[in-house]
């Protein structure tokens, strides 16, 4: 029970639900997919859908890339990625389309997508420290603090600064408001890891899908 | 703020056209539906536009009024289904976009000059 498709972050706006109330979403352009390859047991030992999402030119493309495509009867794809032990329809081939219609109003799902970027930050900004007194000779403002115990080494996992953010990161349980399949986009109930533009990967929950309408919820 | 064309195009279909031209310092009176329990019905909430925020499906406006004494602001999403209609009662004549200051003032200091408008069109 898996289904899946590629997209791209647009942004933020809000939508007023049938009775009136507004809720924040976020805007993810899914132009169709385009199947690139089935992978079944026999051949690679696991199951998956392999989508591709967002044209490039020829000349951005090398050969295999061209090969690979021209087997789906496509063009090359920008960003491609694969659904595991997918369930996409029964009788799914290379070269079919994937439309935002694999998702309906009020389903939940999964949303991958690599965070932005923060380049090198210290502990406070990177894992939520608190920082000591500025004043009355703390001489302790915002470093990170004891390193633990004397073992002439430290310890793995110690929250020290280093680079921020450009992780991959799932978002659990976000609940679809709406399927437009006129402008091919999904809106999802609140935030999405990643930048604008970037890509995302939207998976259908693992948490129990409770299909929730929007309007009952907020009745309550 | 420039908006997305896409997002444009999305949240077009949920804004309305009906909204009546108005700016901060004018005073309104907005229909605004309220559910109790199963029932619906209107009721008023009439003062000045103290500002107008945002763009688009997000943009908003708060009124303020004085309840009893007190003073009571409201902000509504210019928008919002939930908001039968607006009246402009009263174009007033102010300097800034944001009236924050009304809220220092009480009485005959809270005072609006009104505005002459050329509406006839």
């Amino acid at each position: 029970m898996a289904k899946g498709i590629l997209g791209k972050k647009v942004g933020m706006t809000q939508v007023f639900t049938d009775n009136g109330e507004l809720v924040p979403v976020t805007v993810i352009d899914v132009t169709p997919n385009v199947v690139m390859q089935i992978k079944t047991v026999e051949n690679d030992g696991y199951n998956a859908v392999q989508l591709g999402f967002d044209d490039k030119r020829e000349i951005l493309s090398n050969k295999p890339e061209q090969g690979h495509a021209a087997k789906a009867n496509t063009t090359p794809k920008r960003f491609i990625g694969e659904i595991r032990d997918a369930e996409l329809g029964d009788d799914i081939k290379v070269g079919d389309e994937v439309k935002a219609d694999v998702f309906s109003e009020g389903e939940t799902v999964d949303v991958t997508g690599v965070t932005k970027g923060h380049g090198y930050q210290g502990n406070i900004h990177k894992d939520n420290q608190s920082r000591g007194p500025m004043a009355h000779g703390s001489r302790y403002h915002r470093r990170p603090g004891s390193l633990g115990a004397i073992i002439n080494r430290v310890f793995k996992g110690m929250k020290l600064p280093g680079r921020m953010g450009n992780k991959t990161v799932t978002m659990q349980h976000l609940q679809v408001v709406k399927v437009d399949l006129d402008n091919n986009v999904l809106l999802i109930k609140g935030n999405v890891p990643g930048a604008n533009k970037s890509y995302v990967t939207i998976k259908n929950s693992v948490k129990a899908n409770t299909k929730k309408s929007l309007s009952k919820q907020h009745n309550k | 703020m420039r908006q997305n064309k896409l997002i444009e195009k999305i949240t077009a279909s949920q804004l309305r056209d009906d909204i009546p031209d108005f700016r901060a310092g004018d005073t309104v009176r907005v229909h605004a539906k309220i559910v109790e329990g199963s029932r619906e019905r209107i009721q008023m909430f009439e003062g000045v536009v103290i500002k107008r925020h945002g763009a688009g499906i997000s943009a908003t406006y708060t009124v303020r009024k004085i309840s009893n004494g007190v003073g009571v602001e409201r902000t509504f999403p210019l928008h919002s289904p939930r908001v039968e209609k607006i009246d402009v009662l009263r174009h007033g004549r102010v300097r800034r976009a944001k009236l924050y200051y009304l809220r220092a003032r009480i009485g005959k200091a809270t005072r609006i000059a009104e505005r002459r408008r050329n509406t006839g069109k």
